[in-house]
């Protein structure tokens, strides 16, 4: 009892200086470009550590944590293209040039970005009904995760779908009102919760362990311990990586670190980040922020995850590897560790953490979903590119309607569906946005017709490749048992390759073969996109 | 290497170290570089 009054006086000291920071980005938001793109002046340290608190989500500790502890340290290489394409190369060569391009062209949208680049408003449109459409799907996601977690902590005193509500109801208050403003100074916050709060279990995990060394030869003795199950599928021990070629490996390589490790270049709700700065200055010491940030976060959760195997196995309580002490269920690994492992007082900081990371990850998905439909929709459609002194109203019209959405599905979809609709959302930018924006910062002579054609060739082969190839998600999508009477069309190993491995490369054949045969944009307009790139 | 037995998972910790080590030196060469 006294562990959940301290938590709940923790809350509300927390949900105080969040409903601060969101009145202060109310109060610095005074047009659109303050709305949509902080005015393009926001701190370094905000920017970088935004990106950081939106980009890790409770699904990446808990979850990820959890398949460590089942898959072991090879997740390690997650970590390692987190920080070497979703920081070195997003910041260094994608992210100055997002901010360039975007100041050049006025965008204050991802759609937007993509839409003026091309000369193209199908770009815009298309774009933000993809992310309108899809997004609530991995919002649900991490709103599922979020109310999970609220009901067990507060046992008997917060249903599900009031935990649910009241969760949408706080995030929806500050973005509402306080716009990317509110959401960023926010997520600055609950970054720093989540950085201490990782650090420290890191830390008292190799404390408890003996140290770094004794604690992973400790692991690398349990090498036997592994299950005849996992073993048939490539398990080779915790502190190896998986059979070449086996179910694991294509599973940790292809849809984990693969998967993840790229798809990060082209979410929207983090390319936006990088408009939100004034100059490359901002961006360069963001770089700093950004691959500590990074570090912590990934490192500490795969990290702690393998390990707590080996906590779990000479615990006398337990006597068994961590999968098997929480009971098969991965995501309940890293929460049982917590509760068993660690002092009473970490429990605390450590529930606030996943209450940072879920609700920083929230806030930038209701905002984008909000500029999907307000600003990338419904305004150049219905408004016909005069619509601008309407753009804050349709924004927050759109996250309203995107916030309702999200909760309509949280309420409706099994807490199975988090990890497959993040994977989903995911795959689907990867495919769709990336070889065009890659085209739109780096090559004049990529055209309208071959961006359009490569993100209409990524969508459908994703779509496809999740409905009827990749196992996970064509069984729990239903389409392909319906139609053939059997979970998926393809045999091993296709059925664990992820689409991002066959739709990406797809998509950047489609946007080069089309774009070498079809008319190039005018060399008057390519000189305002790329004015003051080097 | 850190006491783990695979180099293709020491590489790994390794390479997590080395690439935050990378932004770390990347952001101090570059403080004030960038606002021309």
């Amino acid at each position: 009892m006294g562990d959940l009054m301290f938590f709940t006086v923790a809350v509300i000291v927390y949900l105080f200086l969040t409903a601060y920071l969101g009145y202060y980005g109310y109060r610095k938001t005074r047009n659109a470009l303050d709305y949509l793109v902080a005015g393009r002046d926001v701190h370094p340290v905000v920017m970088a550590v935004s990106y950081g608190a939106t980009f890790i989500s409770t699904s990446a500790i808990i979850g990820f944590g959890g398949v460590a502890a089942m898959m072991g340290m090879g997740l390690l290489w997650l970590t390692a293209l987190n920080i070497i394409v979703g920081i070195i190369v997003a910041f260094i060569f994608f992210g100055k040039r997002t901010r360039k391009m975007g100041h050049n062209l006025e965008a204050h949208t991802f759609p937007e970005l993509l839409g003026k680049r091309y000369q193209s408003p199908f770009i815009q449109n298309f774009s933000g009904l993809i992310i309108f459409v899809f997004m609530p799907l991995y919002a649900a996601a991490v709103l599922i995760g979020a109310a999970r977690f609220l009901e067990s902590t507060f046992p008997g005193v917060l249903d599900y779908n009031v935990a649910l509500l009241i969760y949408a109801l706080v995030i929806c208050a500050y973005v509402f009102a306080g716009g990317i403003k509110g959401v960023m100074y926010t997520d600055a916050l609950q970054g720093a919760i989540m950085f201490v709060g990782m650090i420290v279990l890191v830390v008292l995990t190799y404390v408890q362990l003996g140290g770094i060394v004794p604690a992973h030869q400790a692991l690398v003795a349990m090498a036997a311990q592994v299950p005849e199950k996992l073993t048939a599928q490539g398990h080779l021990g915790w502190t190896r990586m998986p059979a070449l070629g086996s179910p694991l490996w294509w599973t940790l390589v292809s849809t984990i670190v693969m998967g993840v490790g790229i798809g990060v270049l082209a979410q929207p709700q983090l390319a936006v980040r990088f408009m939100t700065v004034k100059s490359d200055k901002e961006i360069n010491r963001g770089v700093m922020a950004g691959g500590i940030f990074i570090l912590v976060m990934t490192g500490a959760a795969y990290l702690v995850g393998a390990l707590s195997n080996v906590y779990f196995f000479n615990h006398p309580g337990f006597g068994k590897i961590a999968l098997a002490a929480a009971g098969g269920n991965v995501d309940k690994v890293i929460p049982l560790f917590i509760n068993s492992a660690m002092p009473r007082w970490f429990v605390t900081i450590f529930m606030l953490t996943l209450l940072s990371a879920a609700m920083s990850t929230s806030s930038s998905q209701f905002h984008t979903m909000g500029t999907a439909i307000g600003r990338d929709f419904i305004e150049p459609v219905f408004f016909k590119g005069k619509g601008q002194q309407y753009t804050v109203i349709l924004t927050k019209s759109g996250i309203l309607v995107g916030v309702i959405l999200t909760v309509l599905l949280g309420a409706k979809l099994p807490t199975s569906i988090i990890a497959i609709a993040t994977a989903i959302f995911f795959g689907l930018c990867a495919s769709t946005f990336l070889p065009a924006y890659s085209g739109a910062l780096f090559f004049k002579w990529i055209t309208k017709t071959g961006a359009i054609a490569s993100m209409l060739a990524g969508f459908t082969v994703t779509a496809l490749w999740f409905l009827f190839v990749h196992k996970k998600e064509a069984e729990a999508l239903g389409l392909c048992q319906a139609l053939f009477n059997r979970p998926t069309l393809a045999v091993m190993p296709w059925t664990v390759v992820d689409p991002v491995l066959i739709a990406l490369p797809f998509s950047f054949i489609v946007v080069i073969v089309v774009s070498l045969f079809t008319q190039k944009p005018s060399d008057q307009h390519l000189e305002k996109c790329f004015k003051h790139f080097k | 290497m850190f006491g783990i037995d695979d180099p293709q998972v020491w590489l790994a910790y390794l390479a997590c170290i080395l690439s935050a080590g990378f932004c770390v030196v990347y952001g101090i060469i570059n403080w004030n570089k960038g606002d021309e």
